[in-house]
């Protein structure tokens, strides 16, 4: 990691975004998708626009083989219509898999321009629309990363612990469409990434390098939309919970809607069916968004940033960085209202020790 | 007036052809741009099949040079080759007039590094073969807290065969070096466990194929047919490997004391510079193409210009030599038509 992901930089626009965001994410992760545009414009001060009339990119219905490819490449040539008409050049998306799939059509067609053509002609057939293609396409992480050291200078806090002033230990974890299908469209490349290993440097933080790092975290697409084969996904969490346990992290931040889900979610579940908890304390290892871990760097309230959607408790990493909040506020939406609470269970349940 | 060739480059093939023209009354001058001669040979410790300490090569080798009375320029680099063979020009823009060049410039080493999936430089206890050959000139194979491995892997084929790094060709002589280094460690330690993980065993030369065999009988070295697919360090500083055994299709994951990417031979970056000579071509591999395959195999497509050794493929130190003895002989026939 010290030198090889040096190589493989790539370029990040400035300024100046269309934003495309994820459909699972707005999901189960809503505010992480609020604070991008929140740190993006209001304490980074760039220009981000998005259209609401932008759609899902198909890429689960695309690796899941029921949507084809001619259907996919002409979703991707509408958010890029879009976008063109919207008079901007540089391209976000909120998602792992969607920024595969427009890296993979780029791709497709640079080396086969005739698809392009393709797609230029369905699109056109089936809306009137044309599209241009962005001059830089960036993940939402890599923008983050691109401001990282921006938004150290704005932070109202470190990744420290403030009881024993040591770093804190973030496993990070950059989820399969980042990198692994064209290294070259990710910071650090495949082997070494660093996108979000450079925020959490940044940050005062330490990364954790472990055996299982590049292991997938199990989601797969089929591997959990596939009932039957949901064992495998699960087994795949639990390859790398294992392997990073011993570290001792006090955070995980995932780079991809589905791993950050399932590296949460598989948490609770092997809590509750084996017993086996990967934090002190029958606590779990606490699972953020690079938005939320961004968040909290720059002092967002974490309820603000959503992290009571998070199955696994956040509440120690909290404790750990000073960060004060509300615990009654915790399950309180933005007008007050109580949102509704999930039910009891160790893993999601945490009571700051007071003596 | 008597005639003068040029040598660049001091390892095996290019020590033995300057000692041959000087037998064959022909004068020569080898340059070598490390502080002494020997090329690759003088980092390795014993040699295969026959595990002959490298040095008993080495030491005749120079023996013979420093007999026949070659002149020797060291710390000295070829910048490029002049009028087709007739001039050399050096690193500190001097030249030197030449009636031939024999290109004996080597191969590099292909840097492990790139390879960044396997660790190396990364990860304290990923080696290559060339730090084990320094491990066993200087007392031992051990990891890099000092102690002795009880778990080792090989990895074959790193840099060779390999599209993704552009080194589409096999490096020949890296299968038995493997095969060696296995056995000198289970000589050296018994009780270590030696895991091998290869693609194909290529056993060309004269007993080669034996030494596999003993390897496999008598040492009983695990060869696993399967690439390792990546390298990770683990909290104690070992390495987990993944791997696919292909012979019985299952994927494989073990932790090992140490890690041997067996490097492969890259073309001499040197290469692409007599490139630009006229009537000196390479291979896509950036190896140097030589006149003919059966028929020229040391010659150029310039008049002037010779090669010997893995200049133009990667060669054991045996061919290499021989290569040096065959160069001078048809420089002396060249040199003797004009």
């Amino acid at each position: 990691m010290k030198i090889a992901w040096k190589e493989y930089q790539k370029d990040i626009a400035d300024d100046n975004y269309f934003y495309a965001r994820s459909c699972i994410r707005q999901n189960f992760f809503p505010g992480s998708e609020a604070a991008f545009l929140n740190i993006l414009r209001q304490d980074l001060g760039r220009d981000v626009y998005e259209d609401p009339r932008h759609t899902s990119c198909t890429g689960i219905g695309y690796h899941s083989d029921i949507v084809p490819l001619e259907t996919i490449m002409t979703v991707v040539a509408r958010q890029f219509s879009l976008m063109t008409e919207a008079g901007y050049e540089n391209f976000v998306p909120s998602c792992i898999t969607s920024f595969g799939i427009y890296s993979e059509a780029l791709e497709l067609w640079h080396d086969f321009p005739e698809l392009e053509e393709k797609a230029h002609e369905y699109l056109y057939k089936a809306t009137g629309r044309e599209f241009k293609k962005p001059k830089n396409l960036a993940h939402t992480s890599d923008v983050i990363y691109h401001h990282r050291e921006e938004i150290a200078a704005k932070a109202k806090r470190k990744l420290v612990n403030v009881e024993t002033g040591r770093p804190l230990r973030g496993v990070e974890h950059i989820g399969c469409h980042y990198a692994k299908i064209f290294p070259k469209a990710g910071v650090g490349g495949s082997e070494f990434p660093y996108v979000l290993a450079g925020m959490i440097e940044a940050w005062g933080g330490e990364v954790v390098d472990y055996p299982e790092r590049r292991h997938c975290c199990g989601f797969g697409f089929r591997n959990y939309l596939v009932m039957a084969n949901r064992g495998y996904s699960i087994a795949n969490s639990k390859q790398k919970f294992e392997s990073m346990a011993p570290y001792k992290p006090d955070f995980i931040v995932a780079n991809c809607p589905g791993c950050a889900m399932f590296l949460d979610k598989w948490q609770y579940a092997i809590s509750e069916m084996e017993g086996t908890f990967y934090g002190p304390d029958r606590q779990g290892i606490p699972v953020l968004t690079y938005e939320e871990l961004a968040g909290l760097v720059l002092g967002y309230d974490p309820w603000d940033l959503g992290m009571q959607m998070h199955q696994v408790a956040v509440e120690p990493l909290l404790d750990k960085l000073g960060v004060e909040y509300d615990p009654s506020a915790k399950y309180l939406g933005k007008d007050g209202k109580f949102i509704g609470k999930p039910e009891e269970c160790a893993i999601g349940s945490y009571t700051k020790n007071i003596l | 007036m008597s005639k003068k060739v040029i040598i660049i480059g001091g390892g095996v093939a290019g020590m033995q052809a300057a000692v041959t023209l000087e037998e064959l009354g022909i004068r020569s001058v080898i340059i070598e741009k490390e502080d002494g001669l020997g090329g690759k040979l003088r980092r390795w410790d014993r040699l295969f099949p026959t595990m002959t300490p490298a040095e008993e090569v080495l030491d005749e080798l120079k023996d013979r040079v420093q007999r026949s009375g070659v002149e020797v320029m060291t710390s000295c680099e070829v910048s490029e080759i002049g009028c087709e063979g007739r001039m050399v020009t050096l690193k500190d823009g001097s030249s030197l007039e030449s009636d031939a060049v024999v290109v004996a410039s080597g191969f590099d080493l292909f840097p492990a590094e790139l390879k960044e999936e396997y660790g190396y430089k990364i990860y304290d206890n990923v080696f290559t073969t060339v730090d084990l050959e320094r491990m066993f000139r200087n007392g031992g194979v051990r990891t890099v807290d000092g102690r002795i491995p009880k778990t080792v892997a090989f990895l074959h084929c790193v840099g060779s065969r390999d599209e993704k790094v552009n080194q589409r060709h096999c490096s020949r002589v890296c299968c038995i070096t493997g095969v060696k280094q296995a056995i000198e460690i289970k000589q050296e330690h018994p009780d270590t466990e030696v895991y091998s993980f290869y693609m194909d065993m290529r056993m060309f030369g004269p007993g080669y194929e034996e030494l596999y065999r003993q390897a496999q009988q008598e040492f009983n070295i695990h060869f696993v047919r399967g690439r390792i697919s990546e390298a990770s360090q683990t909290i104690d500083h070992r390495i987990q490997i993944k791997a696919e055994d292909t012979l019985i299709g299952l994927p494989l994951k073990m932790t090992v004391d140490m890690l041997v990417l067996i490097v492969g031979m890259k073309a001499g970056e040197s290469n692409l510079r007599w490139s630009r000579c006229q009537g000196v071509d390479l291979y896509p591999s950036s190896f140097v193409k030589p006149k003919n395959l059966f028929l020229g195999g040391v010659e150029s497509d310039s008049k002037h210009i010779f090669y010997a050794g893995t200049v133009t493929a990667p060669k054991n130190i045996g061919e290499s030599i021989d290569e040096g003895i065959a160069a001078a002989h048809r420089v002396a026939q060249r040199l003797k038509e004009e």
